[in-house]
């Protein structure tokens, strides 16, 4: 597998975050790099895909010739069906949800902080636009949109973190402190970066994997806050 | 009883201006109401406020997001009344996507861009799920974890509960609820199809009038009690839908 500059491609961050989800398992894909992760369960194992607009048990992402409208995640995109599948309405969706019936959420985030802090639903802040939500939608730039993310970072029992590891002019999105708004406070347990594989804990960000061909020292270079690195530090494993 | 009405225009005709409309659907093509968003596009109404997850991202948003599927051409949202300057206020979890770059602005950016006056509220998608079905059980509100920590908290009351905090959200009362169903028959007992349910089946009954749209009406009886999702006494208003979108 090919990886230019030391950085794993999306397909590799959404298999490394399989490798989270045991046997019997009900998980949450958001959009982008997490939605992608559905195609990666280990062999052996079945996980249980919930969407937010109402079905539990859906397999992988649909071909243009399966495409069902009638059959699509919460990430507009075509899934397949698979047996012993469910569905619900969005309501009964969101209590599964809000009531801590997922065991793993996955979503994509701007920024996470030291304390695992999300920041996943709007590129800027309020402040920049006196508070006034119509006023910053009216620019058309990046206009917010909250969708599940808020309900899933506040009800699942865990937050896994896909995400690349800078921006694209290379600034760090594992940062001291969020400055685009907040999802929630404290929700995140892992982060799976192009680069690394990085747990929050009480004590601060332990570096547990690192990317085929890079050191701590390159990580820490594009992360904000001070990296504890783990004794057992090893490559992404996949 | 017969609830089946002859057209969607003959369904809508009570609305006003400044009604509250419940849009079911999430946001993408399956679950959409189109007929009866084309059809309510085409009455004299203003003043609205739109309710919904994602009601009103337009058509071309649809295509984009569909790549390489078809999108029907009887698709039809809530944009159609943005265009017309018939909204007020937009209640919404997702007004217009940061991911998707269009040739055109989002509905809901051009119709502001336009000098429209319109109000919008964002909301958790879950607290506006729970605010519609608190509606319909009776419930005039409740806590909710999300949103805490966030500026969802101001203007809030935050109450801790079992040592955590929570927010306190009301019931989203509404006048019309505008749903997509797959099958009804002419009580009004509905069934849905896949991930189509959605908000289709959280938002009937959660409104003083609730108006389906469906792909065909069947005989009471055809439809097994053990699958019927909405029973009857939640719809109001049958419409056979015009085109595919279903």
């Amino acid at each position: 597998m090919s990886m230019p500059e030391g950085r794993m491609d999306e397909q590799t961050i959404a298999m490394r975050v399989a490798r989270e989800f045991q046997d019997g398992m009900i998980v949450n894909l958001g959009g982008g790099i997490p939605s992608l992760a559905c195609n990666f369960v280990a062999e052996g194992r079945e996980v249980f895909f919930h969407t937010e607009n109402g079905a539990l048990g859906y397999g992988g992402t649909a071909s243009l010739e399966e495409a069902d409208w009638d059959l699509f995640n919460a990430s507009f995109q075509p899934v397949t069906p698979l047996p012993g599948m469910s569905f619900f309405s969005h309501d009964e969706a969101f209590a599964m949800i809000r009531g801590g019936h997922i065991d793993i959420s996955v979503l994509g985030a701007f920024e996470v902080s030291e304390k695992g802090d999300l920041a996943n639903w709007a590129i800027g802040n309020m402040k920049d636009y006196n508070g006034d939500v119509v006023a910053w939608i009216k620019t058309g730039r990046f206009p917010p949109a909250i969708g599940g993310a808020m309900d899933l970072a506040a009800g699942a029992k865990r937050i896994i973190v896909a995400m690349t590891h800078t921006t694209r002019d290379g600034s760090p999105k594992v940062v001291k402190k969020c400055k685009y708004e907040i999802t929630a406070r404290k929700c995140v347990s892992l982060i799976v970066t192009d680069m690394a594989v990085i747990e929050v804990t009480s004590e601060g960000l332990v570096l547990k994997e690192v990317a085929p061909g890079l050191t701590p020292d390159d990580i820490q270079a594009v992360t904000e806050p001070k990296l504890i690195v783990a004794d057992d530090l090893k490559e992404v494993e996949l | 009883m017969n609830k089946v009405v002859a057209s969607a225009r003959e369904a809508l005709a009570d609305i006003f201006d400044g009604a509250v409309i419940l849009c079911g659907g999430f946001g993408c093509v399956g679950g959409m109401p189109s007929t009866l968003l084309r059809a309510l596009s085409e009455l004299q109404v203003k003043n609205l406020t739109l309710v919904g997850n994602a009601p009103a991202l337009g058509l071309e948003a649809q295509k984009t997001a569909a790549r390489t599927m078809q999108v029907p051409e009887s698709y039809a949202d809530g944009s159609l009344l943005l265009k017309n300057g018939q909204v007020r206020k937009l209640i919404a979890s997702v007004p217009a996507m940061a991911i998707y770059r269009l040739q055109e602005p989002f509905p809901i950016v051009k119709a502001l861009q336009e000098g429209q006056d319109i109000e919008i509220e964002l909301v958790p998608q879950g607290t506006l799920a729970e605010r519609i079905r608190a509606a319909r059980a009776g419930i005039p509100a409740f806590y909710t974890g999300t949103g805490t920590g966030t500026l969802l908290e101001k203007d809030k009351e935050v109450r801790q509960i079992d040592g955590r905090p929570y927010l306190l959200e009301y019931a989203l009362k509404a006048d019309f609820a505008l749903i997509w169903a797959y099958q009804a028959d002419r009580y009004g007992n509905l069934i849905y199809k896949g991930t189509s349910r959605t908000f289709n089946a959280t938002m009937a009954g959660a409104a003083a009038v609730t108006v389906a749209e469906v792909g065909g009406v069947v005989e009471p009886g055809e439809l097994d009690p053990e699958i019927i999702v909405t029973p009857g006494m939640y719809v109001d208003r049958v419409v056979v839908r015009q085109g595919e979108t279903g």
